[in-house]
């Protein structure tokens, strides 16, 4: 069993205006990939990706809901509890690496980015975003690799989704892995895109979830869990799959088209 | 070799272990792939008449010998639950449909309704510890229990198994109440009421406050409630709580269970806690000269 840990914020960053960084210290391990439940005091108790790995990790939160609206109220010395780390990671393999984030999958590929460049592969990243504003991460995916922008409004780089970005990069240039995390229909575009041309890919999916630990089937997909089966699954694992790009579940349970 | 068939109120099963309520049991393909992993039986999440979301996060905390857990029995309903179910029937899965409801019309209508799509059994949660008006008043009224069940039995053709809570004074006398509401058998420990505290925020970490111990922690007393029961009723008797190997089974089987349920074993060993704790028991029963596990239960018994 993982213990939760109550433990002060150390520091926050604001990346924009509704996405923060929070930086904190565990006493648990955490890789490329895996995701930590995060409990907001009197809020809720949500799953976030690690944004930075490390002895002080980082979760970086989109506001969307009224327990991450309250986060963005908290300042350092107040605390949180989280544990874990949960879920599988994104498998370092592949030299020649193109990493497609949309939104805020940034925080969850920006540590694969990172972990990977570190084993020596070349990682080239598509970031995309609403606006020039969202977009995250764009300084650290450079010293990286090679950095590519989409905003859907054109106020930076590329003007369009990123999955046609990611399409124009896997015209011009070979890669032998593909890791995409973001929404569901961005990525399912993306996850296609690499199968088409047969290259292995490894997509981070999000599901509502409750327990984090492979119990309460609140984030069942297809037969299989997000929570300790994913949240990172390959493309022959989405390819076989009914729920991919396709149902979710809602917070009773039920099965509903995305 | 050690018979591990068993059967309970004419439900055959391959062999005594069960998944417990609330684990992994919302969808079919969760449902199926605990079946496939080796229960001998899978019970439901507890299905009520509507959809329900259950509480806010956090609704478990993870201890050391145990998990306490208030999710406030969030279900699709009946209606699209039914769905998943024949899902895990058409797997081959034997399914015992776990029921609530907010008084004995509403558990008798999902039962009838869990029943008609095929569940081989259903399992009355009458104890539910931690949700307002659905279970814990139940729990605590002799009367009551014998009137659910008897509703129950009353809108179904297939056996009623209503499920006890330790957080009462004589779990016993509550087994006796089912008997008499015509229950087919009993099944014995649901969650002990508990909370956890997070000192630094001065407040409970649960957003419900308080809510069920499960695991090891509890395996003692469910183990005395199914010793007590055994010995005061004539129906089967399922055991659960905070078994997590064949060696804790079989206290439950010589404590006088038939079968026993594993939950929150899932957490540490996964699945394949179910076929390792039925190989335990083959190997520990024919090590102390049993050949079948019906020829155990209620060893213990002097």
């Amino acid at each position: 069993m993982a213990r939760m840990q109550v433990v002060p914020l150390l520091e926050i960053v604001t990346e924009s205006h509704h996405t923060m960084t929070y930086r904190f210290r565990a006493d648990f391990g955490g890789t490329a990939g895996q995701f930590v439940m995060v409990w907001i005091p009197g809020q809720d108790e949500l799953p976030m990706a690690l944004s930075y790995l490390g002895p002080v990790k980082g979760i970086t939160v989109h506001a969307y809901g009224d327990a991450t609206r309250a986060l963005q109220s908290f300042r350092p010395g107040d605390r949180v509890g989280v544990r874990g780390p949960y879920g599988n990671t994104f498998k370092l393999e592949g030299e020649k690496v193109l990493a497609v984030a949309g939104g805020t999958g940034m925080a969850s590929i920006i540590a694969a980015v990172e972990a990977f460049a570190q084993q020596g592969a070349a990682v080239t990243t598509a970031v995309g975003a609403r606006t020039a504003e969202e977009l995250l991460f764009v300084d650290r995916a450079s010293a990286s690799g090679e950095v590519h922008v989409s905003t859907d409004d054109g106020t930076r780089g590329f003007h369009g989704f990123v999955p046609s970005l990611a399409e124009r990069l896997l015209e011009k240039h070979k890669f032998d892995q593909v890791l995409t995390c973001g929404p569901e229909k961005m990525m399912k575009l993306v996850v296609d895109a690499a199968m088409k041309r047969g290259l292995k890919v490894q997509a981070s999916l999000e599901r509502f979830m409750k327990c984090g630990i492979g119990i309460c089937d609140a984030c069942a997909f297809d037969d299989r869990l997000v929570c300790v089966d994913g949240p990172v699954f390959t493309g022959a694992q989405l390819a076989a799959s009914k729920d991919f790009g396709a149902y979710r579940r809602t917070k009773d349970g039920r099965r509903v088209e995305l | 070799m050690v018979d591990l068939r068993t059967e309970i109120a004419g439900v055959r099963l391959r062999n005594p272990t069960m998944l417990a309520s609330g684990f992994l049991d919302e969808t079919g393909g969760s449902l199926v792939r605990v079946y496939r992993a080796g229960a001998g039986a899978v019970v439901t999440k507890s299905i009520g008449p509507e959809p329900r979301e259950g509480y806010s996060n956090p609704t478990i905390v993870e201890l050391d010998a145990g998990l306490l857990n208030a999710v406030g029995l969030p279900n699709p309903g009946i209606a699209a639950f039914e769905a998943e179910l024949l899902e895990a029937l058409a797997a081959k899965a034997v399914v015992i449909g776990s029921v609530y409801g907010k008084d004995a019309a509403e558990y008798a209508k999902v039962a009838g309704r869990m029943a008609e799509a095929g569940a081989a059994a259903i399992e009355m949660n009458l104890s539910c510890p931690h949700a307002k008006g659905l279970g814990t008043e139940i729990a605590q009224s002799e009367d009551a229990v014998q009137e659910f069940t008897r509703a129950v039995k009353d809108a179904v053709d297939v056996p009623v198994f209503p499920k006890l809570s330790p957080n009462v004074a004589d779990i016993a006398s509550f087994a006796l109440a089912a008997e008499r509401g015509g229950a087919d058998g009993i099944v014995a420990i649901n969650t002990v009421k508990a909370m956890a505290i997070a000192p630094e925020l001065r407040m409970p970490i649960l957003a419900n406050r308080f809510g069920g111990l499960s695991g090891p922690a509890i395996r003692p007393i469910g183990v005395r409630a199914v010793y007590d029961i055994y010995e005061k009723v004539d129906i089967p008797v399922i055991g659960v709580g905070g078994i997590d190997s064949g060696h804790a089974a079989l206290e439950y089987v010589m404590a006088g269970a038939s079968a026993v349920q594993i939950g929150t074993a899932l957490v540490d060993q996964g699945l394949a806690v179910f076929e390792r704790a039925t190989k335990e028991m083959a190997s520990l029963l024919e090590d102390i000269g049993f050949h079948s596990v019906a020829e155990a239960v209620g060893a213990a018994h002097g």
